[in-house]
């Protein structure tokens, strides 16, 4: 497309593992043949139609693809403008998109012959995921988890457990995602030759961020068709919504829209308290500024020395300091917007859900929800939001009850 | 010639073995940490690695990581740590200072102002974990045209397909990291390492330093005398950490360089 000068935004990243300045492959050399011997293997199997030929079928008998695409029909009429739609990916089995992206991981790391699984998590959910599909194949699988998120989101540490997954609450650090991943990439070091790390967003050293994206990227390649069907033959979305954490759900649900200029594209960041000089949100591409983390350049919340400062979000999900280097890329580009949401918004969003549509949204969802209230009363009716459902918010209901002032304790 | 370069000529002249000793920078605090500093080179220190402490060390196990929490808990910056290199350099002209840490710090300064910082305060070389030869045109070059060493990891997952690219832009003397695995984890055995020192020194004139779960004086022997010499960091830290006295920690200090001279 024109505009840019940029032919297609679809591209990346190029051999460097390269969005325009961000991305990267900034690892440690123990980790560097290991990247780049899962970019070969990647690169092949993406290729390979067998590979994806176990994908589609995974995707359909277990995980439950296609997700559908949904006609939001009391909300669109309650918020009076636009026609919104939702796709359902919190339908999935595991509650939330993060396994599509897992079966693509560990299809590839059972072809590459390891036979245990390292995984972070922040709310759970792609920790879930991930213990979900080792159980379904018999590997080995430890999820790192930030000693803080242990304590929120107690019924995911529960099932990862269930599942037969070891859950090592993480210290180091602060506690949180972040450092998580940090322990991940400390276990990754010193387990180099067993050990897949199955990173759950689209961070991390290149090709991470190709790969998840291209693993999740089945969620807006559904739509586009799901959408045809829907409303007829050629029809786009006008607008497409998503909550951005590192930004998987994001970049599947985007992609497949970038080259169409006439798609309007929204990722939310999590505001938590407000987006301000006090550093009480999640907010990478609003308040954060280019920086190096986690094997990628992108945008970072740090303080002047270039020290990594914790976000802070009520969804454990949003809680990163950073984002995924594509979407710093689209940023800077201007094809995608990124606004943010605070935690009240989110839990208006959370609550109208439920009783406009019987949806129990998680509050990562919910914060995309709670963007399309506020554009959604301003469009016209034959305006079409698509927002990612991203995932169900049975893990929530604990956290919700709290901010509601309600005791669950019986 | 950089400060590295003659100390490794002095050793070569003396037959001795390197000792390189890693701490903190501002760990405890400042006036601590320089202090330790400061007595390093007459414990037998022949190059000082000084760490920036960074919020996220991913290369490094919980000796370290605490480290580097306790000098940001009270308020170490860069600014801070290239004020601790002038203080030395004030009272030492000759001991290379080897500035070790993460690149975001560095990134978020702006390369060209640090480089030119760096060496006005008298740093010799950089050691940053997250750049891999991949990235070498963000610091790696423009350090080197600014006339300070670039110092390579070298891993056992350094294969003989990338062990040149890995020294092509190495400078100063290469790092070989001895195990799989974080600062502060198990040690190796001399006769593991030996052959693949033997490796890396087949392909590149510099000298080959080895590091990681190095812990004793024995060890540091066995380790020195199969390399050019070899690196104590988690050994001393732990000390700094547990509160000891300066002259306590200086004393063990002595005793591991003791070690590697021995070699
Ligand atoms: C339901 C849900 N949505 C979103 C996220 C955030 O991740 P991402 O931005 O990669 O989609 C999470 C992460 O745990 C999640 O569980």
């Amino acid at each position: 497309m024109a505009e840019d000068g940029i032919n297609s935004f679809m591209t990346g990243p190029d051999e460097a593992g390269r969005f325009g300045i961000f991305g990267g492959r900034f690892v440690s050399e123990t980790l560097m043949p290991l990247i780049l011997e899962l970019e070969e293997r990647y690169d092949f199997a993406k290729t390979d139609p067998s590979f994806w030929a176990e994908m589609d079928d995974l995707w359909k008998h277990y995980v439950g693809r296609p997700s559908p695409l949904y006609h939001a029909e009391r909300l669109t009429a309650h918020l009076g403008g636009a026609k919104i739609y939702m796709k359902r990916d919190e339908l999935n089995h595991t509650g939330a998109h993060k396994i599509n992206n897992v079966l693509g991981q560990i299809i590839l790391a059972r072809r590459m012959g390891k036979t245990r699984i390292i995984a972070e998590t922040g709310a759970g959910q792609h920790g879930v995921a991930t213990a979900t599909v080792c159980a379904k194949f018999g590997l080995k699988c430890v999820v790192y988890m930030g000693a803080h998120d242990v304590e929120r989101q107690a019924p995911n540490v529960f099932r990862m457990k269930l599942l037969g997954a070891e859950v090592i609450p993480v210290t180091s650090g602060r506690g949180t995602l972040k450092d998580a991943m940090n322990d991940a990439l400390r276990d990754w070091v010193t387990n180099v030759r067993d050990t897949f790390y199955c990173i759950g967003t689209v961070a991390g050293p290149h090709p991470y961020p190709a790969m998840v994206r291209d693993f999740q990227s089945i969620i807006g390649k559904e739509v586009r068709w799901q959408l045809a069907e829907q409303e007829g033959e050629g029809r786009l979305p006008d607008t497409v919504i998503a909550a951005i954490g590192g930004g998987s759900n994001a970049m599947g649900l985007f992609y497949p829209f970038l080259d169409d200029p006439s798609v309007r594209i929204i990722g939310v960041e999590a505001g938590g308290k407000g987006v301000d000089d006090r550093m009480q949100h999640c907010a990478s591409l609003t308040g954060g500024r280019p920086g190096v983390l986690h094997g990628n350049r992108t945008y970072l919340l740090q303080d002047p020395d270039g020290q990594i400062l914790e976000g802070f979000s009520i969804s454990a999900g949003l809680d990163y300091p950073g984002i995924g280097p594509e979407h710093a890329w689209l940023h800077d580009t201007g094809r995608a917007e990124y606004v943010s949401i605070t935690d009240a918004e989110a839990l208006e969003a959370f609550q109208l859900s439920c009783r406009l549509e019987g949806i129990i949204p998680a509050l990562e969802p919910s914060h995309a929800l709670a963007h399309v209230m506020k554009i959604a009363p301003g469009l016209p009716k034959d305006h079409i939001i698509v927002m990612n459902m991203c995932g169900r918010g049975d893990k929530d209901i604990f956290t919700v009850a709290k901010h509601l002032g309600v005791d669950m304790k019986v | 010639m950089t400060r590295i370069d003659d100390t490794f000529a002095r050793l070569k002249r003396e037959g001795k073995k390197a000792f390189v000793s890693y701490i903190m920078g501002g760990d405890p605090d400042v006036a601590t940490s320089l202090a330790v500093m400061k007595g390093l080179p007459a414990a037998g220190v022949d190059i000082i690695e000084l760490g920036m402490p960074f919020t996220d060390p991913m290369a490094d196990g919980p000796t370290i990581q605490l480290a580097g929490q306790r000098a940001l808990d009270k308020g170490m910056t860069m600014d801070a740590v290239l004020e601790m290199v002038r203080a030395f350099r004030a009272g030492d002209a000759t001991t290379p200072i080897v500035l070790m840490g993460y690149y975001n710090p560095i990134y978020s300064r702006g390369v060209e102002r640090f480089l030119t910082e760096a060496k006005e305060a008298g740093i010799d070389g950089l050691i940053v974990v997250d750049l891999p030869p991949e990235e070498d045109d963000e610091l790696c070059i423009p350090a080197q045209k600014a006339g300070i060493n670039f110092i390579r990891l070298a891993t056992p997952t350094t294969d003989a397909k990338r062990l040149p690219k890995v020294l092509q832009n190495t400078s100063g003397f290469v790092y070989y990291v001895s195990i799989t695995g974080i600062t502060g984890a198990g040690a190796a055995q001399a006769g593991d390492v030996a052959p693949e020192v033997a490796r890396i020194k087949a392909a590149t004139d510099l000298p080959v330093i080895v590091g990681f779960g190095i812990t004793t004086p024995d060890q540091a022997r066995a380790i020195a005398g199969v390399a050019d010499g070899c690196v104590v960091g988690s050994a001393i830290v732990k000390d700094i950490g547990a509160g000891k006295p300066v002259a306590e920690v200086l004393a063990n200090v002595a005793a591991l360089a003791g070690g590697a001279h021995a070699a």
